[in-house]
């Protein structure tokens, strides 16, 4: 049987303003190695919330997060902040890259964070990443001289640099078109056989939904299949 | 904590908002500038005032004082000694101003290893007669040699050389208040009326100018010797020893050692001339307070440029916490960024600030009452400097600490799901 890389344990969650509110409620799921999933569900009912959660941004929360086996939920900040840096790779909807440095350099940023390579090692990864992605060219470009389709390949790009247990996406083709959505969802098709990687999506879009693996459905706030 | 990556994105984003960094930057710079110029002027002042004074009155000044006698004969009676005297009209004793064995005091001070050097002195009152008109004055009557290594005093003989006292008999250098009054210049000779009665003749070898128009309209210098012979006294009559000491903070001790050791009046510089050590502090006190609330409000300006960079780049705080930056790593991005603005503009602060001290020292300044002094006179010292570029080191801290405590608390869910 494979690696587990991430499960949770009767995981909830609350909003308190305007008023107590169950956002999540008994959250049990388990990802393991190699594993395409995907979570889908109506706007609202909790998705993007827990997908917070599980990538450690989010600590607010009663029950337990295992990534690899390792409790999460009492760890600190800076422990938690180097665990996404080593373990969790994040595609957003919105590409968010930092628009001060080069598609290169964006790429290395979490890599250099790590400080597990030397600079030109970390240099040589990030361009053999965008190679794989079919991004050379545009490697000294600036992401505002980028197409939407072409930074959250850097964005992927980026994700993958320091090796993660598992890719983590809030619909990061919610805002491509088809053509570019399919791109996407192949590279990460393609990561799953390469690479034997575990990636966990939310996605709006059933298409993408039915290619994967597995698909988690919610509604409010409950794994419903 | 990866400190070079830390630095390099704090670099990116002064490169990404380059125009307000620059103006954060400036802020200090006047700041620092201003500061550096502002003391370095005003101790320069300070310097020159001090100088004015202290440097020519000695650090003790060893004199007697006329006052009555500390024990009245009535306590002497055993028969009074317990009882409660009540004496009307006391008078004080005639003691003369003769500093009694002056010659074993100078020797006794002489080895004296915290002394630089000391130097006699004889006050005479005097007459100066022009005309039929007499005016009242004083001729110091000083060991040239002595009084020049303490107190220079050939910076402000104006005409003729201080040296001619020794080297001529019944010689005199007056006051420049005086010549003009008396219209008298060097080789004219003058007639004094001592308070004796005695009418010396004097020959005016040279003309002095201390600045202080009262006591150039009134003092005069002669040697010791000619001093001694207008008052028809011996050889060893000597009114003031002046002691000018290694360190001047010692000498209200010493004055008090000194004036008990000798049995005989001790006056400390400190007391004598406790209204310029007022001026001097409230001089320093004011271009200090100046000059910190030019930097506070350079740390204002910084304050929002920080504030408004944050809210700027609150995506990329996000991002830089979702790919594994914690709090702490965004709080030193935004400090260092802070430190960058403010070394840099400190740095430029200093050297702008050397070059308006030295602007002010080339302009002329010349007035009658400082002979030696042609332009402003600044005092460059390295303290100011090194307080200057902590001051700006420090305000910039705290102006970016606020900004980047709010940056290292900002949530990245919060940004990311807010689009």
């Amino acid at each position: 049987m494979a690696n587990t890389v991430l499960q949770t344990k009767n995981i909830n969650k609350y909003f308190y303003d305007p008023v107590k509110f169950k956002v999540l409620s008994d959250i049990n799921m388990s990802i393991n190695e190699g594993e395409f999933v995907s979570i889908v569900g109506k706007s609202g009912c909790g998705k993007s919330t827990l997908l917070y959660i599980l990538s450690t941004m989010d600590t607010d929360y009663e029950g337990e997060l295992l990534i690899n086996g390792d409790d999460l939920s009492k760890k600190t900040d800076s422990n938690l902040a180097k665990i996404r840096n080593q373990h969790i790779g994040f595609v957003f909807q919105f590409h968010y890259l930092l628009s001060e440095y080069n598609v290169v350099r964006n790429v290395m940023i979490p890599a250099i964070k790590l400080a597990k390579y030397s600079l030109k090692e970390i240099e040589h990864r990030a361009m053999e990443q965008l190679r794989k992605l079919d991004m050379t060219d545009q490697a000294l470009k600036f992401p505002n001289q980028l197409s939407g389709g072409q930074k959250q390949r850097v964005a992927i790009a980026r994700a993958l640099i320091n090796d993660p247990l598992i890719i983590m996406g809030d619909e990061p083709t919610g805002n491509l078109d088809k053509k570019n959505s399919d791109l996407v969802f192949d590279i990460f098709n393609n990561l799953v056989k390469e690479r034997n990687q575990a990636l966990l999506i939310v996605t709006h879009d059933p298409d993408f939904a039915v290619r994967t693996h597995r698909t988690i459905e919610m509604a409010d706030g409950k794994i419903i299949s | 904590m990866n400190l070079k990556l830390i630095i390099d994105i704090a670099f990116n984003l002064i490169k990404a908002r380059l125009k307000q960094s620059i103006v954060a930057a400036v802020g200090v710079t006047f700041g620092i500038a201003m500061f550096i110029t502002l003391v370095s002027f005003m101790n320069g002042l300070n310097n020159l005032l001090d100088g004015l004074m202290l440097n020519r009155t000695p650090h003790v000044r060893l004199y007697n004082e006329i006052k009555p006698t500390k024990e009245q004969p009535v306590i002497l009676s055993k028969k009074f000694r317990n009882t409660t005297n009540f004496i009307n009209s006391i008078k004080p004793k005639d003691r003369g101003q003769e500093i009694y064995n002056s010659k074993s005091i100078i020797n006794a001070l002489k080895q004296d290893s915290r002394i630089i050097d000391v130097a006699p002195k004889v006050s005479v009152p005097v007459f100066y007669n022009t005309g039929n008109i007499e005016i009242t004055g004083l001729i110091n009557g000083i060991d040239v040699p002595a009084e020049e290594h303490l107190f220079k005093v050939s910076d402000y003989i104006i005409e003729g050389n201080v040296f001619d006292l020794n080297n001529e008999g019944n010689t005199i250098i007056i006051g420049k208040g005086l010549s003009e009054k008396m219209m008298v210049i060097v080789g004219d000779i003058i007639k004094i009326t001592t308070l004796k009665g005695g009418l010396v003749n004097l020959k005016i070898v040279g003309i002095s100018q201390i600045g202080i128009a009262e006591i150039d309209n009134t003092m005069s210098y002669t040697s010791l010797e000619t001093a001694q012979m207008l008052l028809g006294e011996s050889a060893g009559y000597i009114t003031d020893i002046q002691v000018k000491l290694t360190d001047m903070a010692l000498a209200p001790a010493l004055a008090k050692e000194f004036g008990n050791k000798f049995n005989i009046d001790a006056i400390d510089a400190q007391t004598a001339n406790s209204q310029f050590e007022t001026g001097s502090k409230v001089r320093t006190i004011i271009s200090y307070a100046v000059g910190i609330t030019l930097l506070i409000v350079a740390g204002f300006g910084i304050y929002n440029i920080l504030n408004m960079m944050i809210y700027e780049k609150m995506d990329s705080i996000a991002i830089l916490k979702a790919t594994g930056f914690s709090g702490n790593d965004v709080k030193w991005i935004f400090i260092s960024l802070s430190l960058i603005i403010g070394v840099t503009g400190g740095l430029f602060g200093l050297l702008f600030g050397f070059a308006f001290s030295h602007a002010i020292e080339l302009i002329p300044f010349e007035t009658a009452s400082l002979p030696t002094i042609k332009t402003y006179p600044i005092d460059y010292k390295v303290a100011y400097y090194t307080i200057g570029i902590i001051f700006a080191v420090c305000t910039t801290t705290i102006a970016g600490l606020f900004p980047a405590l709010k940056a290292s608390k900002i949530d990245p869910v919060e940004i990311i799901r807010g689009k």
